[in-house]
């Protein structure tokens, strides 16, 4: 098992590198130096050479590809113009509500989608069932942006039960941190249905598929021929065996969660990640989307790694050699 | 004896068929597939003939009656400059199904012919896509696609570029495996034994097995595609004004007036994409039970 993780990370290394690899030369690429914002129109060439050594622009692009994995592995990922500070910053500061809203999101999708899913193939063809199924189709089916705006119109504009947008209220005065607790709880209610709900379906797909293989096997009859309880035919022989492929789907799901971010952030007005960098595009701040996509590739590769070992916790029966 | 004569009488009605034809019986047994299928088939005629059921151009503005709630002039009313928003509508469909559409057979095809040289021949070239597979699986989505779009800007080819280029490594994945398991079977060794090219081998003899597959994973792909698509616009990283797409005519919600009072805007693409993505995917799913009968739930 140790030396099976050491194999997939030593794996994971130059498939990372290529990554960066692909996405810095696709930053190369763009039109106009980094230099040319900073550039005065009366500069004379002399001095406009000279800022960009001091930038260190004037050695070929593979060159500082080299070094920039150098500098990152130091912790140092650029700097950005846009905000005045090391890239490492900016993103400390505007990781903290991604990661809140992602991680209630799953929760939400895992206590809801897996034992609906349970439910839905324990009566499989029942109405419950068909019900569900529907609903899931629709969790699947609808644009986010769009439930997002439905839920906004009713709930934050028509009527005015939740706040319209941001993370906090400026108005709160207290000190007391159970209100100010509270006051980003009550913010994130509607953002994490929004992003909730695909993996909340697609949760209740998988479990509700994977229970079905499960309960038609020899086992299972065994199992109730024995004279065993359904409760426990279900939730100790079947559904044990039904949750591994779902273990395995949250490893993967992290990256997915955090693609939806973007878009949640953006139509809620939260100060997270996703938001920075839809906003890092319009004003071509490279460092940052670069140091954005280097950690979410990271996160994504973890996450797949996460999955295998989880898998193997999960399932005894895999080996790895 | 009742029972046996029903049998014989289903089993005998198709019995016939190719396999094709079977998979086509199947399907049209399953009713939400077939709902599906043909709301599909009435959006896309809609998209398909729009000028001929309005005189209005997407382009026409019309300063009097700007901003006017859906009337019998105006079916889904008119927008802030009087354009007709019923025309724009479905000639955002048709922006927005045919870059799907692009993508899934961009996709497709490269995932198909790379996945299965993959597996056909394995060793240094497996290893080597499939490595390449890795890396385009693992760039985080959404991010990427904005990146890409941050540097080379917001077209409809480019979007179709980036779409395609994220998403063939799945649909390689899959032909892969199946080309693995076909690979090792007994009429491929008839093929080799008969001298077949390598061409021929895999194009005629291997692939028209994987085709199911495929066709199951296009219709989800176009769903999924769908709405990447108009999430990337509705963010306005996508397709951009005035080229309408279901996703960027939505954008105009993000203003609290609007969601307000002027649902004529945004509910309708919003309804037009939920329609369409859920269509696709109950049509790809009730594929996958026609094809595979044994994977029925």
């Amino acid at each position: 098992m140790k030396n099976y993780i050491i194999r997939r990370i030593i794996q994971m290394i130059p498939v990372f590198i290529g990554i960066l690899f692909i996405l810095f030369f696709i930053l190369e690429q763009a039109p106009g130096t980094p230099v040319s914002n900073m550039m005065i129109p009366k500069m004379t060439p002399e001095q406009k050479a000279e800022l960009a050594q001091k930038l260190g622009l004037d050695i070929p692009w593979y060159e500082r590809f080299v070094n920039w994995i150098g500098e990152a592995l130091h912790g140092n990922l650029g700097y950005s113009i846009n905000h005045k500070k090391p890239v490492v910053e900016v993103m400390k500061d505007y990781v903290g509500p991604t990661l809140l809203l992602s991680l209630v999101s799953l929760a939400i999708s895992v206590i809801i989608g897996i034992p609906a899913g349970v439910i839905s193939a324990t009566k499989q063809y029942s109405i419950t069932d068909n019900i569900l199924t529907v609903v899931s189709f629709i969790g699947i089916s609808i644009p986010s942006f769009f439930f997002g705006l439905l839920l906004l119109k009713n709930f934050a504009v028509d009527v005015q039960i939740f706040p319209l947008f941001g993370l906090k209220n400026p108005l709160l005065m207290s000190t007391n941190p159970v209100d100010k607790a509270l006051d980003v709880a009550w913010h994130l209610v509607l953002p994490s249905i929004v992003l909730g709900l695909g993996s909340t379906a697609s949760f209740m797909r998988y479990t509700r598929s994977s229970m079905l293989e499960v309960i038609k096997q020899d086992y299972i009859r065994t199992a109730r021929a024995k004279g065993l309880k359904e409760k426990t035919v279900i939730y100790r022989h079947a559904f044990r065996n039904a949750v591994i492929p779902i273990i395995t789907l949250l490893g993967f799901w992290i990256p997915s969660l955090l693609s939806g971010a973007v878009v949640t952030e953006t139509i809620f007005a939260l100060p997270g990640l996703g938001k920075i960098s839809v906003e890092a595009t319009m004003t071509r701040n490279y460092p940052l989307i670069l140091g954005i996509n280097a950690m979410l590739a990271v996160l994504t590769l973890m996450g797949a790694l996460a999955a295998d070992i989880l898998y193997a916790i999960a399932d005894p029966r895999i080996r790895y050699d | 004896m009742v029972k046996s004569e029903v049998l014989k009488n289903t089993e005998s009605s198709h019995k016939n068929l190719s396999y094709w034809g079977e998979v086509f019986y199947r399907l049209r047994k399953n009713k939400m597939a077939m709902i599906s299928l043909y709301l599909l088939v009435v959006i896309i005629a809609l998209c398909v003939f729009v000028p001929v059921l309005s005189h209005y151009s997407i382009e026409t503005t019309d300063m009097q009656n700007r901003d006017q709630a859906p009337s019998f002039e105006h079916w889904l009313g008119t927008d802030k400059i009087g354009r007709d928003l019923f025309v724009r509508l479905f000639y955002a469909g048709r922006i927005s199904l045919g870059l799907a559409l692009a993508v899934v057979t961009l996709e497709c095809v490269t995932g198909v012919v790379l996945g299965s040289l993959s597996g056909f021949y394995g060793g240094f070239i497996d290893i080597v896509i499939m490595r390449f597979a890795d890396i385009f699986m693992s760039f985080p989505f959404m991010m990427f696609c904005i990146t890409i779009v941050a540097v080379f800007g917001n077209s409809v080819t480019n979007l179709i570029i980036v779409l395609a280029l994220l998403s063939w490594p799945s649909i390689a994945r899959i032909v892969r495996g199946q080309i693995l398991t076909l690979r090792e079977m007994e009429y491929m060794e008839a093929c080799e034994a008969l001298g077949i090219s390598d061409f021929r081998r895999i194009f005629r003899h291997l692939l028209p097995n994987v085709l199911a597959y495929v066709i199951v994973y296009a219709t989800l792909g176009m769903a999924s595609v769908i709405l990447t698509e108009t999430s990337l616009s509705f963010l306005g990283l996508g397709v951009s004004p005035p080229t309408p797409t279901w996703g960027n005519m939505i954008q105009e919600a993000r203003n609290t007036l609007i969601i307000q009072q002027k649902w004529w805007y945004w509910i309708p693409p919003g309804i037009c994409i939920f329609i369409s993505v859920m269509c696709f995917n109950i049509l790809g799913d009730g594929m996958r039970d026609a094809i595979d009968p044994k994977m029925k739930r």
